[in-house]
């Protein structure tokens, strides 16, 4: 078992450094425990936060006592909602998604009314971290409980409990008169579905429910604000994005922006979780308060409780296909939990229902539903997971039907270059069919798998990816080597595969550019660490910058060869020019002592999605005494467009299909009757451990994404979005039962075993 | 009220005054500044923690500071050698076994305890004797395939 690289599907370019494996720039750091991440941080004189979280799911807040807290020694500030600045009703793209400032405001400390249980109420600093939990604890507040609502479909009637008096659906049809827990409705057409449908031999229609589950990223969210005397805020933070902190600050404290400086440290996972800010704000006004640096870290239960967990979902689809296993037309309802504010992942899930195929008639329709829970967000592939699950499940039912082979019948339906998704966009040259056909062709597929309770599943998976903007600057040294300077906080190897897109540029080596992230001071804006865009916009303004060094060069060149710069010429980082011949480093040891210092600069806002396939074959076995599954085989196929350094692709496809076999399996918010999650550890929210996992073959396709140079098209996310089906296919393999709930955790599977063999 | 406790850790004897409900994972990064070990849970639950205490590999946010007194304690921080890396640091970094880096020294102090008492573990072994240890980002495959590694290159200690 091992990993292999699909035969390259172009014309192969040969390039020195990208594709290769050099070891990345900051890992001496991460051996030996010195990289910084932000809890490591003791700035001078620095106190400690704490919240005051509500004890109800839902609840009235008639007031708040701080002073029994404040009277505490080494006590130094309270904070509640009526220290932020009232917010304005103003929404803004954060890159992976929008965010209303009034909702996010009242998310970060409640207003009025707790939203959910663990939404943060009051927040207190004080000396020690110890002192600051007890002072919140003597922080009074008085509830009046209300009637909660905690799932979807509940939350949608009539007669639900309103979380918002004012809420009023966003819809294209007419606007209802009432208020409602329903935010939005999405609705998307193509076709005339019933056509369609009647055109098909075979219609097949499922109900589908997905569990709320986290990014869990193991360090927990944690900053330190300091809010100086002269008005300047400096705010050391985990964060996928320094800037989209920096645009979140100033707008829910109305400051300027230039009056912010965001350090991104270290940042231990995000999976679009460390986008919003939850403690950021808090900890600043606090700091404003007592006048000295103030430390929040939040403890893992808070993490649960109250940061975004992506939603639990309700899903019906509907496919029809001709007996020749065409697909005639799809439709698909769907409603998701935004959590306790609207704008939860519908949207993307309503895009990505049908993405994967090539439907003649469709429609689709999407519900954005508010609850009881905590506000949710982005995770990894957001709501494409959840679609998938429905979409391939289904799938694979229609080709069994047809007793058609199920790479076969993706494959007569999948969607290539010119297929136009039921909301609008028409595909470029993607890698779909490739992925397919690779799997086809891997040695799993090849062999048999035999042996009782054991079966085989297949599923695909879409994510658009996006570009956004990115800038770095590029600083020639003296000695030749490259400093690069960038905004892209590096969560998973960025650092280097944004840099040796440089090197390939320039014809140096990896090991010749120093990449530094940097704070919002030090560089130009820079979108979010997120929606996989990274090494592919960040990684496309790294060659604009080499570019723009390579033309300095020249003319420093031409200048110390005393010839016209048209008559250098540049290959392979060699400059020739007037018979001589200059290395890059060499010319740059040249050109610092004769010219001006040579900086290089990358700015990119690309508009494209790269859009990114990836199929999964897995092998399962299914005991039928305690319903546990286990994968005895995994391999996931994707198509990376170009791979720049494979061992962090061949990473990112594995940590992805490892979350998504969490999901699958065993994650899942456990609520009791009062809104209280019941599972809110480590312990008890079960992650995948490397105990409960094979290892994870990988096939890396490049089909060459035709918007960058290198044809890089971004690989983060997409690898989460097919274990879930392809599980649920496999156990139905391995035992005759379909399943169409997440997670398909021991109890579920064993209980559906049971109820098959008594025929319940 | 503090109390004094005196320890070794990473071979030099080192005296620090905690409070009583200080759990040695506090005095380590918030004391000593040995920021090496992480905190992800504070409850035992994702071995971001772990040192080794007197031979054996614990989650340090499950031992109080004042247990130390007396004891050998080893970090992540003690783990390269004068300027030289360990073999599993070296294979870590050659097999790209990190992405967010922030499991990292719970993971190192971990399998070099593993490989001390089994120096040639199966993959199953290896499975195992990591198994509490959290990772979100990499699905494991990398880890374990830079233990063996490491397991392969060298019989040391
Ligand atoms: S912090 Fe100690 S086990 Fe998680
Ligand atoms: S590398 Fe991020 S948790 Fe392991």
């Amino acid at each position: 078992m091992s990993t292999e690289v699909a035969p390259d599907t172009q014309t192969p370019a040969t390039y020195k450094v990208i594709g290769t494996r050099p070891v990345r720039h900051d890992s001496a750091d991460k051996v030996t425990g010195k990289a910084v991440y932000t809890d490591d941080l003791h700035v001078p004189n620095m106190v400690f936060g704490a919240f005051v979280r509500s004890p109800h799911a839902h609840a009235r807040i008639v007031s708040i006592d701080t002073s029994d807290a404040e009277k505490m020694p080494g006590v130094l500030a309270t904070c509640t909602s009526a220290d932020l600045p009232d917010p304005w009703d103003k929404v803004d793209n954060l890159g992976e998604g929008c965010v209303n400032y009034a909702h996010l405001s009242g998310n970060v400390l409640a207003r009025n009314k707790a939203l959910y249980k663990g939404h943060a109420v009051a927040a207190v600093a004080a000396t020690d971290s110890y002192l600051a939990q007890e002072a919140a604890r003597r922080i009074r507040v008085e509830y009046e409980p209300l009637p909660a609502t905690m799932c979807v479909q509940d939350a949608m009637r009539n007669d639900a409990p309103l979380l918002h008096d004012e809420l009023i659906t966003h819809t294209l049809d007419d606007k209802p008169a009432r208020p409602s827990n329903i935010a939005s409705h999405i609705q998307f057409e193509k076709g005339n579905v019933d056509e369609g449908f009647a055109a098909a031999d075979v219609v097949i229609e499922r109900e589908f429910k997905t569990a709320t589950v986290h990014q869990g990223y193991i360090e927990p969210h944690v900053s330190v604000a300091l809010w100086n005397e002269d008005g300047r805020l400096k705010i050391w933070t985990a964060t996928q994005g320094s800037f989209v902190v920096r645009q979140q600050m100033a707008e829910l404290l109305k400051m300027p922006v230039s009056q912010i400086t965001i350090v991104p440290c270290e940042i231990g996972g995000g999976f679009g979780g460390k986008i919003s800010v939850y403690e950021q704000p808090v900890a600043a006004v606090l700091s404003r308060k007592c006048g000295r640096p103030v430390k929040i870290m939040m403890q893992r239960d808070e993490v649960f409780e109250a940061t975004g967990p992506t939603p639990a979902s309700f899903m019906r689809v509907k496919l029809g296909a001709t007996k020749d296993g065409k697909l005639t037309a799809g439709k698909a309802w769907l409603a998701f939990d935004a959590g306790a504010f609207p704008g939860g992942v519908i949207g993307p899930g309503a895009m990505c229902v049908f993405s994967c195929y090539d439907l003649p008639h469709a429609t689709v329709d999407g519900f954005d539903v508010v609850l009881n829970k905590p506000k949710t967000q982005a995770y990894r592939a957001p709501g494409s997971t959840h679609v998938a699950f429905a979409t391939e499940c289904v799938i694979d039912e229609l080709a069994e039907r047809l007793k058609i082979d199920p790479i076969e019948f993706r494959l007569n339906n999948a969607a290539k270059e010119g297929t136009r998704r039921v909301d609008g966009p028409v595909y470029p040259r993607v890698g779909l069919v490739e992925c397919l056909q690779a799997i086809q062709e891997s040695d799993h597929w090849k062999t048999p798998l035999t042996g009782p309770n054991r079966g085989r599943g297949v599923a695909c998976g879409f994510w658009f990816n996006c570009g956004l903007k990115s800038s770095v600057t590029a600083n020639v040294n003296a000695d030749g080597t490259v400093t690069l300077v960038e905004g892209s906080t590096d969560i998973g190897g960025t650092r280097t595969s944004i840099a040796m897109q440089l090197a390939e540029t320039l014809g140096i080596t990896a090991e010749d550019v120093i990449p530094q992230v940097v704070d919002t001071d030090s560089v130009g804006f820079t979108d979010v660490t997120g929606g996989s865009r990274t090494t592919f916009a960040t990684g496309l303004a790294a060659h604009e910058a080499a570019l723009d060094i390579q033309k300095q060069m020249v003319e420093q060149a031409a200048q110390i060869w005393e010839c016209s710069p048209d008559e250098v010429t540049v290959a392979d980082g060699v400059y020739q020019g007037n018979g001589k011949s200059l290395s890059f480093k060499a010319l740059a040891v040249e050109a610092d002592k004769v010219g001006i210092p040579i900086v290089g600069r990358g700015v990119v806002d690309p508009q494209c999605s790269t859009n990114a396939f990836a199929v999964n074959l897995v092998d399962v076995e299914v005991d039928p005494e305690t319903g546990k599954v286990t994968i005895l085989r995994f391999t996931v196929c994707q198509d990376a467009g170009k791979a720049i350094h494979p061992s962090y692709v061949e990473g990112q496809m594995q940590g992805g299909s490892a979350q998504g076999i969490g999901w699958a399996l065993n994650e899942e918010y456990f609520y009791g009757d009062d809104g209280h999650m019941r599972n809110a550890s480590f312990l008890d929210y079960r992650m995948p451990t490397c105990y409960d996992l094979p290892m994870i073959d990988t096939i890396i396709v490049e089909v060459a994404n035709p918007d960058h140079p290198y044809g890089v098209r971004g690989v983060g996310e997409v690898p989460i979005v097919p274990p879930p089906p392809a599980i649920a296919n496999a156990i139905y393999r391995a035992t005759g039962v379909r399943f169409f709930e997440l997670p398909m955790s021991p109890p579920t599977v064993w209980n559906a075993i049971k109820g098959q063999t008594t025929g319940e | 009220m503090k109390t004094h406790v005196t320890t070794t850790i990473n071979g030099a004897t080192v005296e620090f005054l905690c409070q009583p409900r200080q759990s040695l994972l506090a005095v380590l990064r918030d004391e000593l500044s040995l920021t090496g070990c992480k905190e992800g849970c504070n409850n035992g639950n994702c071995g971001a923690c772990t040192v080794m205490l007197d031979g054996l590999p614990v989650d340090s946010c499950l031992v109080l500071a004042v247990e130390a007194e007396g004891a050998e304690i080893e970090t992540v921080e003690g783990i390269a050698e004068q300027g030289h890396l360990h073999p599993l640091q070296q294979c870590f970094l050659e097999g790209a076994a990190l992405q967010c880096g922030i499991c990292t020294p719970g993971f190192l102090v971990t399998a070099k305890a593993l490989l001390e008492k089994n120096p040639q573990p199966s993959e199953q072994e290896i499975r195992f004797g990591l198994a509490g240890n959290l990772c979100r980002c990499t699905g494991y495959d990398k880890i374990v395939r830079a233990v063996q590694a490491a397991s392969q290159a060298s019989p040391e200690s």
